[in-house]
């Protein structure tokens, strides 16, 4: 960034320059040194990731009775408190910092899950009804249906009764699925293959809301559906998944009967971590037959 | 969902044996959409026993078939059979675990007390057990500070200091309101401990058993003996009768303590009132020292707090302070527990820097160690571990493990893992795999151990969800 010591150099220069010219004219010529030497200096190297910084550990409240204690409440909450102010308003910084992480949520939700991470984790894809991001925020009620075609490649491409059916959807979060997707899956294979439970063939949804599975336990006629999908980005992180798990999954059954696991990110729940619990409740969803609120865990 | 478990804790001290039980309450308090977070929530005493007189045979000999009874008769008073005990501790304390015949009223007691229930305790164990049961942990929680709590008992003097509610140093010191009996009518003396005979020669006090000693004696040698918890603490500067009266080794004195609180019996002389008649009330100094210790400047120094147990603090600590809950996804892959007096391998931080081939080599290495010193044995495993590990380490973590404990997997008995992180279910099941899910494996997380520490594992509860645990801590050992 220009100090302001050059700034200084650059006005006087120009001020010695000005005698005879109008006033626009050295505005003009303040202007262009000024852009001489920012776009000279300005690396985005340079520039501080302002998303870099734990807030659980930034207090920004001058001279706190007890710093500590602060610091240990904020170590629970990712709530923004202790961001002080100035004036009536937010500071600069936690202003700044609220644009970012909108920013990353708004991300999260209009960016796809990549064709690489798709093919990486040896899925194939199917689309929603919705043609593209904005009806598929529009219309919830399409995010959950599917055109003959898509229903006639699951049905060609699926291996047909299945005890577990595996699916991704990027829902509301793409990113989510980006992040914990390559962790979570190799792990519940590997839990379920303990177990010697037999999977199906998992695949991909683009536009996907949760009820989506219910078609695809309809079409694929799995004991149990697993479904990892991308949860509504908040403020405190855009990469949060979901798994929604239901046995004998029908079109229009109760919400009750779902089993969630949510908050699996890297502050909630690891992936890893993650994929061997929900690997022990689908084992334990094919001894009681059973999901959501009616399962014992 | 609650589940309740009952704990027994029975506390065989120099001077005293007592018994309580208490009911553990554990719940699962995370919400019906996350990972399980089981944990103890609540902890009630339910039952405290009188206080007995330890019986001794002789001076240096517990009576096993006594102390036995006299627990069988407060098991029938407070209508608990011993199948209804799932947890607990039998601790035989001070002077008395150094007695010979320690481990055979062990063995007359472990029957009785349950499936799952912790042997021994060395001299930091019952520090920590003593300062949890006085509350000095939940004290420091609360201030924010350091806590020291002095058990203060028949033999020896326990002391554990605590910072936010976790210990950070433990002594012991032969000190203790027993180590002089007097016959309170004709003031003879019946017994002298051989540490405090010492200490009393340094002053240039010669105290023999059968002779008659003076109260000025008496005053002489336990104000000498208060002098020694001011030299322990720092406020006085330490002489080399503090080493002689240490029983292991001292306090780093390297903290700013702000809170006292004393337990054990002489701490009811310290807190209470005794008048002068009531001196040999015991028979023995534990009056004496108690006033000695109240006489000290301490309150000057720090804030003297007086906790809810005094005299039940180990008893109470015992029973309900030493079980802990393991993480809420482990791995097991058969019920064989309860496994006991493992001893624990804990990588330094070091370690688990190393590559993971580095790494494999080096557990290998501190493997055959162990077995150098202890025969070829069980070991469990604990490491730090990674939070948010990708699948790609934690394979790579699971071979380094099972290519370091190749030793241990080679022996007919369970692979023990114990990670801080909270990986343990995925850990498990990876190192499953790759051993071809032959191999009994036990690997549990959020549990903190040193090295040098020995686990007990128990009975899996919260329908399997979750383990007990006991850490015998000997970390700040020896």
């Amino acid at each position: 960034m220009i100090s302001e010591k050059e700034l200084k150099v650059i006005v006087e220069q120009v001020l010695s320059e000005m005698k005879g010219k109008d006033s626009s004219e050295v505005k003009e010529e303040v202007a262009t040194k000024l852009n001489e030497n920012v776009a000279d200096q300005i690396d985005d190297n340079e520039l501080s990731d302002i998303t870099m910084v734990d807030m659980k550990k930034q207090l920004l409240v001058p001279n706190p009775v007890n710093k500590e204690e602060y610091l240990q409440m904020k170590a629970k909450t990712s709530a923004r408190v202790g961001v002080w102010r100035a004036g009536p308003r937010y500071k600069t910084e936690t202003l700044l910092r609220f644009r970012a992480d909108h920013a990353v949520a708004m991300d999260a939700v209009f960016t796809d899950v990549s064709e690489e991470t798709i093919a990486e984790m040896n899925l194939f894809t199917v689309k929603t009804k919705c043609k593209d991001k904005d009806e598929y925020l529009t219309r919830p009620d399409l995010g959950r249906k599917f055109d003959e075609e898509e229903v006639a490649i699951m049905k060609e491409r699926c291996k047909m009764n299945p005890q577990v059916q595996v699916i991704v959807a990027d829902g509301l979060s793409s990113t989510a699925i980006e992040a914990n997707i390559r962790d979570i899956l190799p792990v519940l294979y590997q839990g379920l293959e303990g177990y010697g439970i037999k999977m199906g063939t998992p695949f991909f949804i683009k536009y996907g809301r949760v009820p989506s599975m219910d078609v695809v336990s309809e079409v694929t006629g799995a004991d149990i559906t697993c479904l990892f999908v991308g949860e509504r980005p908040g403020l405190a992180t855009g990469e949060s998944m979901s798994a929604y798990i239901a046995y004998k999954g029908t079109v229009g059954m109760p919400e009750a009967r779902r089993t969630v696991v949510s908050n699996i990110h890297q502050g909630g729940t690891a992936a890893v971590e993650a994929g061997a619990h929900i690997a022990h409740i689908l084992k334990e969803m094919l001894d009681q037959k059973k999901s959501g609120l009616d399962l014992q865990l | 969902m609650k589940e309740k478990i009952i704990s027994v804790g029975i506390d065989i001290g120099t001077s005293t044996t007592q018994l309580v039980f208490s009911r553990l309450t554990i719940e699962n308090t995370a919400t019906a959409f996350s990972i399980p977070k089981i944990s103890i929530v609540e902890k009630e005493v339910i039952y405290k026993s009188r206080i007995y007189f330890t019986p001794l045979k002789s001076e240096t000999e517990i009576d096993g078939e006594l102390v036995r009874e006299m627990i069988e008769s407060e098991y029938v008073k407070a209508g608990i059979k011993s199948k209804d005990v799932d947890t607990g501790a039998v601790i035989i304390t001070g002077e008395t675990a150094r007695k010979v015949n320690a481990s055979l009223v062990l063995e007359k007691l472990s029957g009785l007390a349950g499936d799952f229930v912790v042997a021994t305790a060395g001299p930091d164990l019952e520090s920590i057990i003593a300062g949890k049961g006085a509350g000095a942990d939940l004290l420091s929680k609360a201030k924010r500070g350091v806590v020291v709590n002095l058990d203060i008992g028949g033999g020896t003097t326990n002391i554990s200091v605590f910072k936010d509610g976790e210990i950070i140093d433990t002594t012991c010191l032969d000190l203790g309101g027993r180590l002089i009996k007097i016959h309170p009518d004709s003031m003879k003396v019946e017994y002298i401990s051989k540490k405090i005979k010492k200490l009393a020669e340094n002053m240039g006090v010669q105290i023999e058993v059968g002779e008659a000693i003076t109260v000025d004696k008496i005053n002489g040698i336990t104000n000498r003996m208060s002098e020694i918890i001011e030299e322990v603490l720092g406020v006085k500067k330490a002489t080399e009768d503090l080493n002689l009266i240490l029983t292991t080794k001292d306090l780093k004195r390297n903290y700013d303590i702000q809170y006292i609180s004393f337990s054990g019996g002489v701490a009811d002389c310290i807190y209470g009132e005794y008048s002068d008649e009531n001196n040999l009330i015991y028979g023995d100094i534990g009056v004496f020292l108690g006033k000695s210790i109240n006489k000290l400047g301490l309150p000057n120094k720090f804030i003297i707090y007086e906790p809810t147990e005094t005299i039940r603090a180990t008893v109470v600590g015992a029973g309900s302070h030493t079980t802990d809950i393991s993480g809420s996804t482990i791995t097991f892959t058969n019920d064989i527990f309860p496994l006991k007096n493992i001893p624990i391998l804990k990588l330094s931080s070091e370690d688990e820097l190393l590559g993971y081939e580095e790494l494999s080599k080096a557990i290998k290495e501190k493997i055959s160690w162990f077995g150098l010193q202890n025969e070829k044995q069980q070991v469990a495993l604990a490491l730090k571990g990674v939070k948010s590990i990708s699948f790609r380490e934690l394979e790579l973590l699971a071979q380094t493990i099972i290519g370091g404990m190749e030793e241990i997997l080679s022996m007919d008995v369970p692979l023990v893992v114990i990670v801080e992180h909270d990986i343990a279910k995925a850990l498990g099941q990876t190192i499953q795999r790759y051993l071809e899910y032959k191999k009994d494996i036990v690997c549990i997380d959020a549990v903190n151990v040193g090295n040098g520490d020995f686990i007990d594992i128990g009975k899996p509860l919260a329908n399997g969800r979750v383990v007990p645990i006991v850490i015998k801590t000997l970390a700040f050992g020896y």
